[in-house]
């Protein structure tokens, strides 16, 4: 039962990934009064890089080669930890929020390994950028954690699904940790998925020298880990709990609603990047001060039990 | 005092052995290295003295941690100091290592001298030195004389734990020791000074008042903090570690200050978690750390530089040193499955139960410590993601490292043992948590036989907590597990073999390495995020051929060394002012000299007659 519900979990995070970047795409388009691309261009995308020719820098060695699979597998990991299904994710035992960060900086430690491999300028500026945005990400992070292990005596990310209660702090949380998704999946105001020009280098400038299949992965690797990040906000702040199957009328709301809390995240996501303009590098470090001060606040609130 | 008069002077318990366990495993794999490094370095006669020297300095530390008499314990210490010194001043060619040496010398003697008055002053109760008597008498000192002794003992303990503003030393003494030395410096050295503030502060004294804690924790993030900011911007490998250790040696006294607090605030459980994670890290922190001054060791021994600007692409020239890096570089940065990242996890979990125990503020204080523990931890990824990258991959940029060899197998050894040791304690930290927990016990004197850390061998989880979670195996696991299906699923529907190209230089030129990204530019968003800290400054100056053609730019950046300027130099101006107005009373007259003896005689005889 258990391996069946992770292979699930598996298979729903690497089928319905790459459709929420297809979605945000197409919700930035329609605000933008364009008709834009079909909402599985990504699904298009990843198949036509997946059988496509590869070509390798000469100067790369091996890590080059297995930063893919590192990447790949670290979301993939990060993806078992989450809750999905029922209240307990598969993976409850072996890690919490706290071991989930841990697991997503060994694929961003790679990722940046891998930039720097090829000897090219723009994945050195990347692996700099990046590894300066996830840094000052990490205490923002950490106070979310932090936050949440007050209001429910653990760090384990089943317990808001079991012991759902709408507060102040909780809601602090998942701001705090949307604007951490923000920079985390190289959106605007931090980052631009749509240019790898030099003002935004962050991830496309990482990538720039991948292709074929393992780009595919990579982007796919990307794409997972936005999913993740969404899953996490909806966690924290509005966890739909497993109605069971006795009540069917709240089994039909539970499973509109179970979605819906992702497609609404996702929405909030394309409308803050048509609405804001990119930041300059140095203004995220404020950017992601800001967040940290609402992870504070979070936290205090925590503490007064709001 | 007579040491063969059948008292014992020494204590095996196991906070002893634990610290010997530690001297030991470190030591055994230098040792071995030594053999490599060492031959071809230095003459055969430098060779045989770098031998005995090595023993001594072993000895010398398990002296230390397993004596139990203070006065032989400041023994062991100035034996441990001074081996220790001549090893850093081993190259006695280089100006730079006898400059190391004094800075070495001189700090650890200040800290020495903290240390004899705690211990007289502890004395002046104890009416002894041994452990027992002491700690004995512990309960019967006021309360002002504590303190005062505590203080004593942290400047003392701490100059040489390196913790900042007393790490001064550190960076200058560390890198210019031979590399196998470096690693049993930084590995364990620092150590001892950690186990004598366990033993005298935790163990002997006892804590009860909340600000020792409290100053230990601040101190402890301060010195996370500048540690590894200091070493973002450290081109010099050995140096850049150096400063990691005293970014390592604040995480392990968060431990170490989080059990004072709840020890103080009669909370067993959670100070002897707290303990543990502390333990856990310094263990973990002498293997990587060693490990890492040991392929750093490598490295120099290769291309005989080690500044990383100068580097590059050595993962092809030197494959296995490189793999031996990377798991170190893992290790230190926390990653999962190695070590690193289960003590870094235990001291979390330390900081949240706390909050979780305590009330109010203290809950805010220990979330922003450990929030600053995070930052840490980004920032330490991001320094060996710039050591690794810039050191081992893309093409080499200079000569040096297109000519380096990889190293010869003794040297190897070494390294392969210390990177199975990085594996190892991450994957089995269930028993390793369970043989800490009676070392944290007996520390702490608590009895542990009833707490639990774990729900079976391969799941932590604190007893009082027991949906907080941690299995680092199955992590592990789970994680190779993926990645190997996305290798088969990457093979397996292959075409055809990738083309090999060069990498892509926008059309204008065919790209070499001077194109590639430096350390210095890797550290920039650093520099200018810290720069209220690390004020760095440039210099810029035109080299002209003539008055109208400039040849070339020089461009030069620093960051200004802040307690160096603020703090050492002013002292070390004032020594030397007052140093030269006293020599007005040594003008060299023999007539001077022998009225002062006639003074200093009437002196005493006074003070002997009225007392």
């Amino acid at each position: 039962m258990k391996i069946l519900l992770i292979c699930l979990q598996l298979l729903l995070f690497i089928a319905i990934a790459p459709f929420l970047s297809g979605l945000i795409t197409k919700i930035k388009n329609n605000i933008r009064m364009r008709k834009g691309q079909s909402i599985l261009q990504p699904y298009y995308n990843l198949g036509k890089l997946f059988f496509k020719e590869e070509v390798v820098s000469r100067t790369a060695s091996w890590i080059f080669r297995a930063a893919p699979f590192v990447v790949l597998g670290s979301v993939l990991t990060a993806a078992l930890m989450i809750p999905v299904f029922i209240f307990s994710s598969p993976l409850h035992k072996a890690g919490d929020f706290l071991a989930l960060v841990f697991i997503l900086a060994l694929g961003r430690f790679f990722l940046a390994l891998a930039a720097l491999d090829t000897g090219s300028s723009f994945g050195g500026m990347g692996a700099s950028r990046e590894m300066f945005i996830s840094s000052l990400v990490e205490p923002a992070l950490c106070l979310v954690v932090f936050s949440l292990s007050l209001q429910y005596g653990s760090t384990d990310l089943s317990l808001p699904g079991a012991n759902y209660g709408l507060s102040v702090s909780s809601l602090a949380a998942a701001v705090t940790l949307f604007l951490i998704a923000l920079a985390e999946t190289s959106r605007i105001p931090v980052d631009n998925q749509e240019t790898h020009l030099e003002l935004t280098m962050v991830h496309e400038a990482m990538v720039l020298e991948y292709s074929g299949r393992s780009l595919a992965f990579m982007e796919l690797a990307a794409q997972i880990k936005q999913m993740v990040m969404f899953f996490l906000i909806a966690q924290v702040v509005f966890p739909a709990a497993w109605p069971g199957l006795g009540n069917l009328w709240q089994f039909i709301i539970w499973i509109l609603w179970y979605p819906a809390r992702i497609i609404i995240i996702a929405g909030l996501v394309a409308f803050v990047e048509v609405s804001v303009a990119k930041m300059r590098l140095f203004r995220v470090a404020d950017f992601l001060g800001f967040a940290f001060v609402l992870g504070i606040i979070s936290v205090i609130c925590a503490i007064l039990g709001v | 005092m007579n040491i063969f008069d059948g008292q014992s002077y020494f204590s095996f318990d196991a906070l002893s052995l634990f610290f010997l366990f530690v001297i030991f495993v470190i030591s055994l794999p230098s040792a071995v290295y030594s053999f490599g490094y060492l031959k071809g370095e230095y003459s055969s006669a430098k060779i045989k003295l770098s031998w005995v020297l090595l023993a001594l300095f072993i000895l010398s530390m398990a002296l230390v941690v397993t004596v139990s008499d203070a006065l032989i314990f400041l023994v062991a210490w100035e034996i441990m100091s001074l081996v220790s010194y001549f090893l850093v001043v081993f190259d006695t060619t280089q100006e730079k290592s006898v400059q190391a040496g004094t800075i070495y010398i001189v700090m650890t003697h200040i800290g020495t001298a903290f240390l004899i008055a705690g211990f007289l002053l502890m004395h002046k109760y104890a009416h002894g030195f041994g452990f027992a008597a002491i700690k004995n008498a512990s309960a019967l000192m006021p309360a002002a004389v504590r303190n005062i002794t505590f203080l004593l003992l942290l400047i003392g303990f701490g100059t040489k734990a390196g913790i900042v503003p007393l790490h001064i030393w550190l960076p200058y003494a560390h890198p210019q020791a031979p590399s196998h030395i470096s690693s049993i410096m930084s590995g364990v050295m620092i150590k001892t000074a950690i186990y004598g503030i366990i033993r005298f502060v935790i163990y002997i004294l006892g804590v009860d008042s909340f600000w020792w804690a409290a100053l230990i924790l601040i101190l402890a993030v301060i010195s996370c903090l500048v540690g590894v900011i200091y070493a973002l911007m450290e081109h010099d490998l050995k140096r850049l570690l150096a400063y990691h250790s005293v970014e390592n040696i604040g995480i392990i006294l968060l431990g170490v200050g989080l059990a004072m607090l709840f020890l103080a605030a009669q909370m067993p459980f959670l100070a002897v978690f707290s303990l543990i994670a502390g333990l856990y890290h310094l263990v973990n922190h002498a293997i990587f750390k060693g490990l890492l001054f040991l392929c750093a060791g490598s490295v120099y021994k290769a291309t005989h530089t080690r500044d990383i600007e100068k580097l590059g692409g050595l993962i092809k020239k030197m494959p296995q040193t490189s793999v031996y890096f990377l798991f170190g570089a893992m290790a230190i940065s926390a990653l999962p499955p190695l070590n690193g990242f289960v003590s870094e996890w235990l001291t979390l979990q330390a900081f949240f139960l706390g909050a979780f125990s305590f009330s109010g503020g203290a809950k805010l204080l220990l979330g922003i410590c450990a929030a600053m523990l995070a930052l840490t931890s980004g920032l330490a990824a991001a320094c060996f993601v710039k050591a690794f990258g810039i050191t081992f991959l893309a093409q080499p940029r200079s000569r040096h490292a297109e000519e380096a060899k990889e190293v010869p197998l003794s040297m190897k050894a070494g390294m392969f043992f210390l990177s199975a040791l990085t594996v190892i304690f991450g994957l089995a930290s269930v028993p390793i948590v369970k043989l800490l927990s009676k070392v944290s016990g007996a520390a702490t004197g608590i009895s542990v036989s009833g707490m639990r850390f774990s729900l079976n061998n391969f799941i932590l989880s604190p007893q009082i907590a027991k949906s907080n979670c941690l299995s680092a195996f199955w992590l592990g696991a789970i994680l190779i597990a993926l990645g190997t299906t996305g290798f088969i699923v990457y093979y397996s529907l292959r075409r055809k073999r990738p083309v090999i190209y060069q990498t892509w230089d926008c059309g204008y030129y065919k790209i070499n390495a001077r194109n590639e990204y430096t350390a210095t530019a890797f550290s920039k968003p650093f520099r200018i995020a810290f720069s209220f800290f690390l004020l760095p400054y440039r210099k810029t100056q035109k080299i002209r051929e003539s008055f109208y053609h400039v040849k070339s730019f020089a461009y030069e950046t620093h960051t200004t060394p802040v307690f160096k300027k603020y703090i050492y130099d002013p002292v070390l101006a004032l020594v030397f002012k007052s140093a030269k107005s006293m020599r007005r009373i040594q003008p060299g007259s023999i007539h001077l000299y022998l009225a002062y003896i006639f003074a200093t005689v009437l002196l005493l005889i006074i003070f002997m007659h009225k007392f």
